[in-house]
């Protein structure tokens, strides 16, 4: 599913944020990419993403060369991803309902199957009986859940998150890596970037550790 | 309105998308409820919009008026026949008899297809009827007004009725011969003159109209840059991104085009009572015409098209520098 082929990234001025990263994750994988801050983590993502471009080396996803995306095509890269982020990103002028909308309403979804989809997707991180309030109204692990939600509503191959339970005690982790979990098992691939360690280590997932913009053999960790 | 870049560019990865066949439905769909959000948007803030608003109006209604009154002007020129005709004014103290004579000399001539006399005291009649100075003249001894004799000269040419015009001039009976038809030529040399700058001044608010929208939607843009952010992450096109900021400059130049329609029509308004004055005392039918419903729409039209067009050079410039990072 995710490709990286010898792969590395240098920022305009010299600094190498990756160097030379070989690893292949499968379909229905779940894998944690761990490392101190600044080893490069963001960076991985922002790869896979398509927000960063990599200096050498391919990155392919599901079959495409990254490299070789065009610039009008990016978006409709971008809709079989789901992103997950540290500080959810949530449009605090609209409902909940609305924001986990987003994907498909982009997409062009009809409005009925969007709203089954928005439905089963918040029913998923059990927000539905919060479906027409502000996200600012929320607590920071509801707001994660509503921006889980909205990265899987579109049902994508591939999960990203960056740091999802940067914000949130140990027990809501839990519940947040649980939910990961099951997305796993149903076959979707998850990448989570995290320093959480002692959460992460209790989980027995693949680890992808990161050191200075190296990848750390197996085992090494 | 937005480029369709959904129809040409085929879905990267198998996902499956929406059905073809409702893919029009939904994009049609997606561009009224954008455009209804827009002008909501727009709506919530009445007082910055109005202002605006205003401003585009303003800068629409002034050269407008200024087309407009011009057009009206021509109109009168227009409304003339293009025969240029010869006010003889004849000397005070030429008798009746002199008169009659070079009615006669003038009339003969073949260069001449009519000639009439107007007496001094007929002048004074018609003037009373007509001008509503006809009590101070009564106050008056003798009758100030000189006798008249129109003539029409066969030819049309300009050079042959200046020569005719000259030599009549020439007769020492005549104390001012006039061309009637060179004060046309004086008014239309200077409605074309006003004209053109009009249209200059058209064009030069024109292009502020389009800076004043592209200035207001990249404002917008900038309000909204974390949901422009967002959008781009999960997968928006830059056509899907930029709608409703396009939707935005069209709903701001058509506001604009609707205040200015409004302005014009008062303008108008407004002069039509001093105008019918001041056309009644030449004994004339002219009347002010307006905007019309089809000019309406045309301005309507143009101020949507000048908004849409300022704000599709802010998208471009400002809404592609907005990635995500």
């Amino acid at each position: 599913m995710i490709k990286f082929d010898d792969v590395s990234k240098r920022y305009p001025g010299g600094h190498e944020a990756l160097s030379h990263i070989d690893f292949h994750l499968g379909r229905g994988e779940l894998a944690f990419l761990t490392g101190h801050s600044g080893a490069g983590k963001s960076t991985l993502l922002k790869l896979i993403m398509h927000m960063e471009l990599a200096s050498s080396g391919q990155v392919i996803v599901n079959g495409q060369n990254l490299n070789k995306l065009k610039r009008r095509q990016v978006p409709f890269y971008r809709r079989n991803i789901g992103l997950v982020f540290q500080d959810h990103q949530l449009l605090f002028d609209r409902t909940v309902y609305d924001n986990v909308a987003l994907p498909l309403l982009i997409a062009g979804y009809e409005p009925r199957e969007a709203a089954r989809r928005v439905r089963a997707a918040l029913d998923k991180v059990g927000l539905l009986h919060k479906e027409n309030q502000n996200p600012i109204a929320l607590s920071s692990g509801e707001q994660q859940r509503v921006g889980i939600a909205r990265a899987v509503v579109n049902k994508p191959l591939l999960l990203l998150a960056d740091e999802p339970t940067g914000n949130l005690d140990p027990e809501l982790s839990a519940e947040i890596m649980e939910l990961f979990e099951q997305f796993s098992s149903v076959g979707v691939t998850v990448l989570i970037a995290s320093h959480d360690l002692s959460l992460i280590s209790r989980l027995e997932h693949r680890m992808l550790v990161l050191d200075h913009g190296r990848l750390l053999p197996v085992g090494q960790e | 309105m937005a480029r369709m870049s959904e129809k040409k560019t085929k879905p990267v990865l198998g996902q499956s998308r929406p059905k073809a066949n409702s893919a029009w439905q939904n994009l049609f769909a997606q561009h009224q409820e954008t455009a209804v959000d827009s002008l909501l948007r727009l709506l919530l803030e009445p007082l910055a919009s109005l202002l605006t608003w205003a401003v585009i109006a303003i800068a629409l209604a002034l050269p407008l008026t200024l087309i407009l009154l011009l057009q009206n002007l021509q109109q009168i020129g227009s409304g003339l026949d293009q025969v240029s005709n010869i006010s003889l004014f004849m000397v005070p103290e030429v008798t009746a008899q002199t008169l009659d004579e070079t009615l006669r000399d003038i009339s003969v001539r073949t260069d001449v297809a009519a000639a009439e006399l107007i007496t001094s005291e007929q002048a004074l009649q018609e003037f009373e009827q007509n001008s509503g100075f006809g009590e101070a003249l009564q106050g008056l001894d003798t009758n100030p007004l000189p006798a008249v004799i129109l003539v029409t000269p066969a030819a049309t040419s300009q050079p042959a009725v200046e020569a005719l015009h000259a030599e009549l001039a020439a007769n020492p009976n005549v104390e001012y011969a006039q061309l009637d038809l060179a004060w046309l030529q004086r008014l239309n040399a200077i409605v074309e003159f006003a004209s053109r700058m009009a249209t200059l001044l058209a064009l030069m608010l024109g292009a502020g109209v389009i800076l004043v929208i592209g200035n207001t939607v990249r404002l917008a843009i900038e309000n909204r840059r974390a949901e422009i952010v967002v959008i781009k992450l999960v997968g928006g096109t830059d056509a899907y991104v930029s709608r409703p900021f396009l939707y935005t400059g069209l709903w701001y130049g058509v506001g604009g085009g609707l205040l200015a329609v409004l302005l014009i029509s008062l303008v108008m308004f407004g002069l039509q009572g001093p105008v019918s004055r001041l056309v009644g005392v030449y004994d004339s039918n002219f009347s002010l015409i307006g905007l019309g419903i089809s000019n309406s729409c045309l301005v309507l039209m143009v101020a949507g098209f000048l908004g849409w067009f300022g704000a599709w050079i802010s998208v471009l410039r400002h809404l592609r520098a907005i990635e995500p990072r």
